[in-house]
């Protein structure tokens, strides 16, 4: 089994015919994942890959089935096209785009409140459930099918993991980008939440960074509820106070940002913390061999 | 994007929350005319990014225009340190000159973004004036912290709960509603991500006047302000950094150490910072180059590592995905071929079109040393930069 996404996932894209969205659309399609709708307003009833486009998400819904939106809106729309997305119904939303105002990212929040959708992202490389379905930007032939479920804040130091994963042997059951923005739609612990719910996944991978509580939340969440062994890794102990370092939530400000404090919660809740994310790929394969999991890691994709 | 308080305060004005009487110079002598017109006792306050002034002596109180003009000679033109800055300080371009108040209570409001609840709060504190965070400590329960739903906005009601909570004389609760109100139309409609009075005082003859003033703007939010964007104040940035992004090169940091840094992914750049540190060495930068498929980006990166005398040695480590890792290598022989590189370069390729990216360095001729994998490059690229420290000095 996977989370979020897989085999069944019916996939929109929204804004598929920029240039992003479109190379996206071709990468996706080639690793197998169902797309199933385009959607750029203005352009309803053209296709493009094969695949329809339509003028608004419920139209797209209604014609195709539609259960998953990936979306590369540029930002000063993106906040209207998850609320677009949410509105028709979509349980799924992945938002790829960088640079959403603040002020857009919590009206989107304030509409969320006690809805069923589930938001990943904004600014995030999306979700890949190895061999069943991939709903983002990352690089597909890194990944395997497998037993280790990946959760993280960034996008490339994700595929480094990934590829040390792989290389050790280890397959993903899904990786999940939660982004790198300071209000993500879902957090560590809700991620860890699915994870622990999901048979098929026998340990995670998280990967953290400065600013924000994030991972002491998911550390106090570790703690009180996951019975699976938790791999982490927390980038930017060299990281200046002050800064934004690069992503819009990775600043440092007052103790709490700071990596030591949250390494030191992730360590007290009982994960294990990897401190060179050269070590990613082989202190997992020493968790989980101690742990006495099987690996399981076909080679077909 | 931080703004001064002379900017900060023409906002205020602007949503009716009432500031003391007062002038923006760049120069001594119209700073004694603006305090003749004040009535000679005056506030002299140095304009720069950060708080920590008055400590630091960048606040004066002067009784004469004669005492103004001097206060802000010795201001202007030079830098100011503060607790807050780095010990060479910021540049005083302009001080701001205004009446001096007298005053009863120094209260605390601040409207921030409350990352938890994903939603404005507003922070109150009976206990406003210098030291707060350190008074927030001591006492939390002396700071009362108010969420707001950004769907219905701030209510008049939760003001006046707040409002209340400040212990004010029954006369001013009203004006501490409507300040409060004023200041969540600014928080909304400016697009910022702080807004901050500290101290909100209660003068002598009972009003409530802002007497400081700090906003943080939201970047991405700009675009629907323009004017606000003109508000930007390039001398209070470092210059390294306005250099790397008038190149194209965002994400650039300069920080202390002598290893030029140019990695794909702002989290990845950062845990590449952190094993440079582990090998025993320092970054001289964090520099995240981004997904664009834009081989100048990746020149203009090594116009920056050259233009840096403290760097020492470059690494560049590129996980291909968004980014294909054949253009950063292109980008790369053309740096060499615009310029003169003499420090050691170690390249760690990985990723969307590795092996292709791999043979055009190869086949380039130009100097470097390849590393194989994260641990490898990070050890490479210290010793390299031991050695060209002694070996070569300068570029």
């Amino acid at each position: 089994m996977s989370i979020l996404i897989d085999e069944k996932t019916r996939l929109l894209i929204h804004g598929m015919t920029g240039s992003e969205g479109r190379f996206h659309a071709q990468r996706c399609l080639e690793y197998g994942t169902r797309v199933v709708a385009g959607v750029t307003p203005g352009k309803g009833g053209s296709s493009l890959l094969g695949i329809p486009v339509f003028n608004t998400v419920p139209q797209a819904v209604a014609e195709t089935g539609a259960n998953t939106s990936l979306i590369f809106v540029p930002a000063p729309n993106a906040a209207s096209a998850i609320i677009e997305a949410a509105g028709a119904g979509i349980p799924v939303i992945i938002c790829i785009t960088e640079g959403i105002p603040v002020k857009d990212m919590m009206a989107v929040h304030s509409y969320l409140k006690g809805k069923p959708p589930r938001l990943i992202g904004p600014n995030c490389p999306g979700a890949i459930s190895p061999g069943k379905s991939k709903a983002g930007i990352m690089v597909g032939d890194i990944h395997r099918p497998g037993p280790v479920g990946v959760v993280s804040r960034s996008g490339t130091l994700t595929y480094e993991a990934v590829a040390q994963l792989t290389q050790c042997g280890i397959g993903q059951s899904t990786c999940v980008g939660i982004g790198g923005d300071p209000l993500p739609g879902s957090t560590f612990v809700d991620i860890l939440r699915l994870f622990q719910q999901d048979k098929d996944t026998k340990a995670v991978v998280l990967i953290g960074e400065v600013g924000s509580t994030l991972e002491q939340e998911a550390a106090a969440f570790i703690q009180a509820e996951m019975s699976k062994p938790v791999i982490a890794f927390v980038a930017g102990i060299t990281a200046p106070p002050g800064r934004r370092m690069g992503h819009a939530g990775a600043i440092v400000s007052g103790n709490s940002g700071k990596a030591q404090e949250k390494i030191a919660a992730l360590e007290s809740a009982g994960a294990t913390i990897v401190r060179s994310p050269a070590d990613i790929g082989n202190t997992t394969r020493r968790v989980l061999e101690k742990a006495g999991l099987v690996l399981s890691c076909d080679n077909q994709r | 994007m931080r703004i001064h308080e002379y900017q900060a305060k023409a906002l205020f004005q602007e949503y009716g929350i009432a500031i003391p009487r007062g002038k923006v110079a760049p120069e001594a002598g119209e700073a004694g005319e603006i305090a003749r017109s004040l009535g000679g006792r005056a506030i002299i306050k140095a304009q720069i990014h950060a708080g920590g002034r008055g400590k630091a002596g960048g606040i004066r109180l002067v009784s004469s225009p004669a005492e103004a003009e001097k206060a802000a000679r010795e201001l202007l033109g030079k830098r100011l340190a503060t607790s807050q800055t780095k010990p060479e300080g910021l540049p005083v371009q302009t001080v701001l000159v205004e009446e001096a108040v007298e005053r009863l209570r120094e209260l605390y409001l601040c409207i921030t973004v409350d990352e938890a609840g994903r939603c404005p709060a507003i922070i109150a504190s009976a206990a406003g004036g210098v030291d707060i965070e350190e008074k927030a400590r001591l006492s939390p329960r002396k700071v009362q912290r108010f969420p707001i739903d950004p769907a219905t906005g701030l209510q008049p009601s939760e003001a006046r709960r707040l409002a209340d909570s400040l212990n004010l004389d029954q006369s001013l609760v009203e004006p501490a509603v409507t300040i409060t109100t004023s200041l969540y139309r600014l928080f909304t409609g400016e697009d910022c991500l702080l807004v901050e009075i500290n101290p909100l005082v209660v003068t002598t003859d009972g009003k409530l006047l802002a007497l400081d003033a700090r906003i943080v703007l939201d970047d991405n939010a700009l675009f629907r302000h323009q004017y606000l964007a003109a508000l930007q104040d390039l001398s209070q940035e470092e210059p390294r950094e306005i250099q790397a992004t008038q190149l194209g090169v965002r994400n650039y940091i300069k920080l202390e150490g002598n290893i030029g840094c140019m990695v794909n992914g702002a989290g990845l750049a950062m845990a590449v910072m952190d094993l440079i540190k582990m090998a025993g060495g320092s970054p001289a930068n964090f520099l995240d180059i981004g997904t664009l498929n834009a081989p100048e980006r990746v020149t203009n990166a090594f116009r920056v590592f050259t233009q840096d005398p403290e760097v020492k040695a470059v690494l560049v480590n590129i996980f291909g995905g968004m980014a294909r890792v054949d253009i950063v290598a292109r980008g790369i022989v053309e740096a060499y071929r615009q310029m003169e590189i003499h420090v050691p370069v170690v390249i760690r390729l990985a990723g969307t079109n590795v092996e292709e990216g791999k043979r055009i360095l190869r086949e380039s001729g130009i100097p470097y040393i390849e590393a194989d994998d994260l641990a490898a490059a990070a050890r490479q690229v210290v010793r390299a930069a031991g050695g060209a420290m002694g070996e070569k000095g300068n570029l």
